[in-house]
């Protein structure tokens, strides 16, 4: 290897890791302010003053008003809540469930393997947004069931990675001095399986969030996610579509929001991704 | 070849019978059904008016009764009526399906008109200004949702610009085009990544190195052999995101009122209109796995090598 490459890999490294420091502060605030979104809205997002519905962006209503006169500004930093910490825990929710599927399939093994393995193939099979809305829409909307449609089909990518590493892991030979120490099965997923397998999935789940941002938006869009007047961004559009000719900036300012968000977590994830795997390029 | 798609389709019967059993059972599971949804907004109903129409739409029997007798159905290719409009599942659902078809289909061409040029470019260019651009570019697409560019669209070309109408009027070009838009742009992004990473890492290799030393020249390498090998994976990514592109024409087609088969479903989801949503459920999961099956058989017409898992001799 020549000195030149060492170089550029050196450079690279650091390019990759100021870069996580930066889209992870970017992504930290958004998580921060999504959470406490409550205290952090200039006016109340539910009141309503139909003096100065749809303004115009101004200095006192940054975002303008909508149509029933409450403050834009307020009602998408109020909106992130539903928008954002939704995600995080869809997320969550999938990571986990995949992750127990996985390792139980890939350490049990036999007939348990092979069931929960054909069902995995059953959503994988399918177009997931399809079934989700189906699934959505047959609960009968609603954030939650949003979430738990989202939850319902998006688990079996997990499991499959969950599963393969947990086999990978079963046959090394570190895992037969575990077993030969007399380590329970029970400690032994816990202490040394999860440990050694979860980056790869972090890095899926990591990876996974803009997306699921996004379905999450678009469920609500149809009106099978979060209902008015609870602000959520995807809603907050479709509600407001018919002002759209008139005062475009009710409709776009919470379109704005998702994609700065989205983009954000897939800029991070893109960027845990190099550094959790320097030889994948981009 | 004729065992291996005979193989595939039975296999489609296990993936069927699952997803709609568990569509019926989430849908059973919910606490509404069509019968409140059709008097629920009418206020004072007699709860005998309701429990007589559950009776006449068969609501009111078992789970697995009910499921059993539209499985029933649906072998002798019978999907029922509507819950709401009381016309045949089946003739509906067909009547809508061209449109959406169209809407897919145009979609995919022009996914592949601009994605396939750009990737490459990108590939060739790598690590230059217009590689940067392109990539930029990729990544925005790739974070707007799909919604949002419809919205976009409409306040560009049929607002602002007054060039296209703002819903579709019947199944004609002007109407496609921002549907098709809208859907194309998402598709690209994504796919304009996997081209580029496809040809890129065609381009490292060995024999490229080895052809250039020859002094071959570099467009000849590459139309002649990179791009050969690179449409192998380029095909298959293409027939792997059209899942995607079927959720998507769901959203899109409310949004642009575009008759089709995603609409339909949208409509019959907020009426819970259950054999409808059934319909589409298995409609989608038969085209999907027809097109995933399509794809296996061309990825063994581009690489004769690949066996297609059939076991000889």
């Amino acid at each position: 290897m020549s000195e030149v490459t060492v170089r550029k890999q050196k450079l690279r490294k650091s390019t990759v890791k100021m870069r996580l420091i930066i889209f992870g502060t970017l992504a930290v605030l958004l998580v921060v302010c999504s959470f406490f979104s409550a205290y952090l809205t200039p006016y109340d997002p539910y009141l309503q003053n139909l003096d100065i519905a749809k303004q115009a962006p101004s200095a006192q209503h940054l975002l303008g008003t909508d149509r029933y006169g409450r403050d834009m500004l307020s009602r998408v930093i109020a909106g992130s809540r539903a928008s954002i910490f939704s995600t995080l825990l869809l997320v969550a929710i999938i990571t986990a469930l995949g992750t127990a599927v996985g390792v139980t399939c890939g350490w049990v093994g036999g007939w348990v393997d092979t069931v929960l393995m054909r069902i995995s193939d059953v959503f994988l099979a399918f177009p997931g947004l399809v079934f989700a809305l189906a699934v959505a829409g047959s609960l009968g909307g609603g954030l939650q069931n949003a979430i738990i449609a989202l939850a319902a089909i998006s688990w079996p990518k997990y499991a499959r990675i969950a599963r393969s590493q947990t086999l990978a892991q079963k046959e090394t030979q570190w895992m037969k001095a575990v077993r030969l120490s007399g380590s329970g099965t029970g400690k032994i997923i816990l202490k040394h399986i999860l440990p050694n397998i979860l980056g790869p999935i972090l890095v899926t789940s990591m990876l996974d969030i803009g997306t699921m941002m996004m379905e999450l938006a678009a469920l609500s869009f149809l009106g099978l996610g979060a209902k008015p007047p609870i602000p959520e961004w995807g809603s907050m559009m479709s509600d407001t579509r018919s002002l759209m000719t008139t005062s475009p900036w009710i409709t776009f300012s919470p379109g704005i929001a998702i994609f700065l968000s989205v983009m954000i977590f897939n800029l991070l994830g893109d960027t845990i991704r190099d550094y959790a795997d320097p030889k994948s390029r981009r | 070849m004729k065992k291996y798609i005979g193989k595939r389709l039975l296999q489609l019967i296990p993936v069927l019978l699952g997803i709609t059993f568990l569509s019926f059972a989430m849908m059973r599971l919910a606490g509404s059904d069509t019968v409140t949804e059709m008097y629920g907004d009418k206020g004072a109903v007699s709860q005998q008016i309701i429990d007589a129409k559950r009776a006449e739409l068969g609501l009111d029997r078992p789970f697995l009764v009910q499921y059993g007798s539209w499985l029933k159905g649906l072998l002798t290719g019978d999907m029922g009526v509507s819950y709401v409009s009381g016309k045949n599942v089946f003739q509906t659902f067909v009547s809508k399906l061209p449109a959406t078809l169209l809407l897919t289909a145009l979609s995919i061409v022009a996914t592949v008109v601009i994605s396939i040029p750009l990737g490459i470019l990108a590939a060739v260019k790598h690590d230059r200004f217009t590689d940067y651009f392109l990539r930029v570019f990729s990544f925005v697409g790739n974070s707007l949702p799909n919604f949002f560019v419809a919205l976009l669209l409409m306040q560009l070309f049929s607002i602002k610009w007054k060039l296209l109408p703002v819903i579709s009027k019947g199944t004609t070009v002007q109407s496609a085009i921002l549907p098709t838009l809208t859907l194309a742009i998402a598709m690209s992004a994504k796919y304009m990544r996997q081209v580029r990473a496809t040809v890129l890492e065609e381009l490292n290799k060995d024999y490229v190195l080895g052809a250039k030393a020859r002094g071959v020249r570099g467009s000849v390498t590459l139309w002649k052999s990179v791009l050969k090998s690179a449409m192998l994976t380029i095909v298959t990514l293409l027939a792997l995101s059209i899942g995607s592109l079927l959720g998507g024409t769901a959203i899109i087609e409310s949004i642009f009122m575009w008759d089709g088969v995603g609409k339909l479903a949208v409509d019959s989801i907020t009426m819970r209109d259950y054999p409808m949503i059934q319909a589409y459920v298995v409609w989608m999961a038969i085209i999907y796995v027809m097109v995933n099956l399509i794809t296996d058989i061309l990825y063994h017409v581009l690489d004769p090598r690949i066996r297609l898992g059939v076991q000889e001799g």
